[in-house]
């Protein structure tokens, strides 16, 4: 699905990925964790198509497409999805009007009919239900006034209309009270499939209770220098990331 | 010849008759020999090149219309067809092809009826009272030609159901047509109007309209007034909306942009009693090497009076967006509440705006406060609808749409708006 190799980056003269090296299969969930700042989001924005960060060197191939080369639009349309860890608020457009013109450029990249109106609104009903989101939510402008945990319902909605092969959600748990957490981890098991893939980066051992991953990666100072189990999160959670520090400088030194 | 002379030809062309309307004229083309066109170095029209309008070859002759009701048809706004209609050609008014369904509230005729029958009075107090807003050539030249003007009234505690439209047609199609419809209407105590004014260039050629209306909002009367500009890249114009408004009268003005060569937009708030109530709003959404300058005058002459205007411009290609807000509030003037805000977002990177608040307050006890804005599409919000797999001119589209939104949403004529709207999607290339 996925095989990131050697991927480097940097932003401003600032090197953030120096090295990354991920191979994701179908139906494979991956669930990244690391300190603050050690390039989680950088990663998820590189491979969503940020132009912001020059990448430097390494790969990226998605489905046997060089990912690097495709436009954030045209990722998006293979099959990529990123929940933001920071959803945009976009003042004036609502959320129904920006994804029927996501979903429809989607299926004429694919060589399929728009959906109209009745269809489309069928789809929502059913995707809304899936995250229990409110219609008044998504008649409103997009993530403007939205409190975290209604930003972050926002981007699951958004996904499970999308239907994405990879999708890789960035800290969607920050901020979500337990019952939010369920139904986002519900929305994201109802996706999985032998089919569909996840890259999941965390904080919390918590999320991954719901979403149980196959594989956990400890990304630290632009390279993932750890991986394992799902028993990996539980370490972490328990003894810190100072263990892992500690080699990964001393190894450095 | 050379325009000086050519203007002269036309005025004098002019059928004489025994009204004030005729001393208004003489007084304007004196104003307006004395005084010329405004040239780059005055304040007011230091962006807007309108010497470089007035050429040699511009036909201002006064010819008969020869107006055919399928052009009319063809432009009439959709969803509006049952409309009242005002329809000027070459800035004169056409009375045969005004159609006026609400005959019982509303009365339009030629200014030079008005001058001479029993609105001779209202005609006289009211008719050039903008010139003291605009002492300049531009104005007093088309007051020098205001007989081919049109009055309307609408009469006491009435409500209009459809709108009133004004068209004004110019036919380019035998070269450069200078235009110059004059307008005095009257809404009376209590009464309610809709009025659109649109601009269309028949023939492709070279057009410049200069235009005043001129307002006078009764006590407790609403007057929701559109302008909407889209008529090409040929077409010049210069015009000044001037409203007088009497006691708790409200107005509401949407001046849209979309098009145009010179584009200059006078719009004067004159509260002349308490209580009075305007709400101005502005969208310019300029391309090519359009230039649109909207200026816009409150001024607060009594106490408790209320003003709120929002403009917005969008400057793609080399245009240019100008703004220029004045606000007076006038020494008894307490109790005024005025605000101002005009955002610009610039995609071309020729493009330019310039934007001037201009707040001269000599009151004590009043809320005043102005704000402008220039910037560039958010990367951010442009990434987010990207990374949803929307095309890059979709998302922009998406965003400039959003930005729009809320001076469309103005609009309470629906079919109107959806219009507008359509344009604007148009114009954007959004593609479903
Ligand atoms: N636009 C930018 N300009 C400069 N530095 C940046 C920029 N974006 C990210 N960085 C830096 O890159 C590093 C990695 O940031 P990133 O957001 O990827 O971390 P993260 O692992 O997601 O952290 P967190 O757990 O706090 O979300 C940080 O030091 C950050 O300050
Ligand atoms: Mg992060």
């Amino acid at each position: 699905m996925l095989k990131i190799e050697n991927l480097q980056a940097r932003i401003e003269e600032k090197e953030i990925l120096r090295g990354i090296n991920l191979d994701i299969k179908p139906g494979e969930v991956h669930a990244i964790m690391g300190p603050n700042g050690s390039g989680k989001s950088t990663l998820a924005s590189v491979l969503a198509g940020r132009e912001d960060y020059e990448v430097t060197g390494g790969s990226v191939d998605f489905l046997g497409k060089d990912l690097l080369e495709l436009s954030p639009e045209d990722r998006a349309k293979e099959g990529l999805f990123l929940a933001f860890q920071y959803p945009v608020e976009i003042p004036g457009v609502s959320t129904t009007n920006f994804m029927k013109t996501a979903l429809n450029e989607k299926r004429k990249y694919h060589g399929l009919d728009p959906l109209d109106a009745a269809q489309f609104l069928k789809l929502m009903k059913e995707k809304m239900k899936l995250v229990q989101i409110d219609q008044a939510l998504l008649s409103r402008s997009l993530n403007e006034g939205f409190s975290g945990g209604e930003k972050k319902r926002n981007e699951i909605f958004q996904m499970a209309m999308l239907e994405p092969k990879l999708a890789i959600l960035d800290e969607t748990d920050s901020g979500l009270d337990i019952d939010a957490l369920r139904i986002v981890a519900n929305g994201v098991n109802q996706l999985r499939s032998k089919d569909n893939s996840f890259l999941v980066v965390t904080h919390y051992q918590r999320l991954l209770e719901y979403i149980v991953p196959d594989y956990v990666h400890v990304l630290y100072k632009g390279r993932i220098v750890k991986s394992g189990t799902k028993d990996l999160a539980l370490e972490l959670e328990e003894r810190g990331y100072d263990f892992i520090k500690e080699e990964v400088d001393q190894a450095i030194a | 010849m050379d325009v000086k002379s050519n203007l002269k030809t036309a005025y004098s062309q002019q059928e004489g008759n025994s009204t004030h309307l005729a001393s208004f004229q003489t007084e304007n083309w004196k104003t307006f020999s004395g005084m010329g066109i405004p040239a780059l170095k005055h304040e007011e029209w230091k962006y807007i090149p309108v010497k470089n309008i007035f050429k040699d070859e511009m036909n201002i002759a006064i010819e008969s219309s020869n107006l055919e009701d399928t052009i009319i048809k063809k432009s009439i706004l959709p969803g509006t067809e049952e409309a009242n209609t005002i329809v000027f050609f070459n800035g004169r008014f056409q009375a045969d092809h005004s159609i006026i369904h609400e005959k019982d509230a509303l009365v339009v005729k030629s200014l030079e009826t008005a001058a001479g029958d029993e609105d001779a009075l209202f005609v006289e107090e009211h008719l050039g009272h903008s010139q003291a807003y605009h002492p300049d050539g531009v104005n007093a030249l088309n007051g020098a030609f205001a007989s081919g003007g049109a009055f309307i009234k609408l009469k006491k505690g009435k409500s209009l159901l459809q709108p009133l439209i004004i068209y004004h047609f110019s036919d380019s199609s035998n070269g450069f047509r200078f235009s110059q419809p004059r307008i005095l209407a009257s809404i009376e105590a209590n009464a309610q109007i809709t009025i659109v004014e649109t601009y269309i260039n028949i023939g492709g050629g070279e057009s410049f309209t200069n235009e005043v209306i001129e307002i006078c909002t009764g006590r407790d009367s609403i007057t929701r007034y559109i302008k909407l500009q889209n008529e090409g890249k040929h077409s010049n114009h210069t015009g000044t909306t001037h409203v007088r408004q009497l006691e708790r009268s409200n107005t509401h003005a949407v001046t849209i942009t979309l098009d145009g060569a010179i584009v200059r937009n006078n719009l004067n708030m004159v509260m002349e009693d308490e209580h009075a109530e305007s709400h101005m709003y502005g969208l310019y959404l300029l391309n090519g090497n359009t230039i649109a300058d909207n200026h816009t005058i409150v001024d607060n002459r009594m106490p408790h009076c209320e003003s709120n205007e929002l403009y917005k411009g969008i400057m793609d290609d080399q245009s240019t967006g100008v703004f220029n807000g004045k606000i007076f509030v006038r020494k008894d003037s307490q109790k005024t509440n005025a605000y101002q805000s005009n955002k610009n977002i610039l995609i071309g990177d020729q493009a330019s705006a310039n934007t001037k608040p201009q707040l001269e307050i000599f009151a004590d006890d009043v809320k005043c406060s102005h704000g402008c804005t220039i910037g560039k599409l958010d990367e951010d919000a442009l990434f987010y609808l990207r990374a949803r797999g929307i095309s890059e001119k979709n998302a922009k589209a998406l965003l400039l749409q959003a930005f729009a939104s809320d001076i469309l949403g103005q609009i309470e004529h629906e079919a109107i708006k959806n219009y507008i709207e359509q344009l604007i999607s148009e114009r954007l290339s959004f593609q479903a």
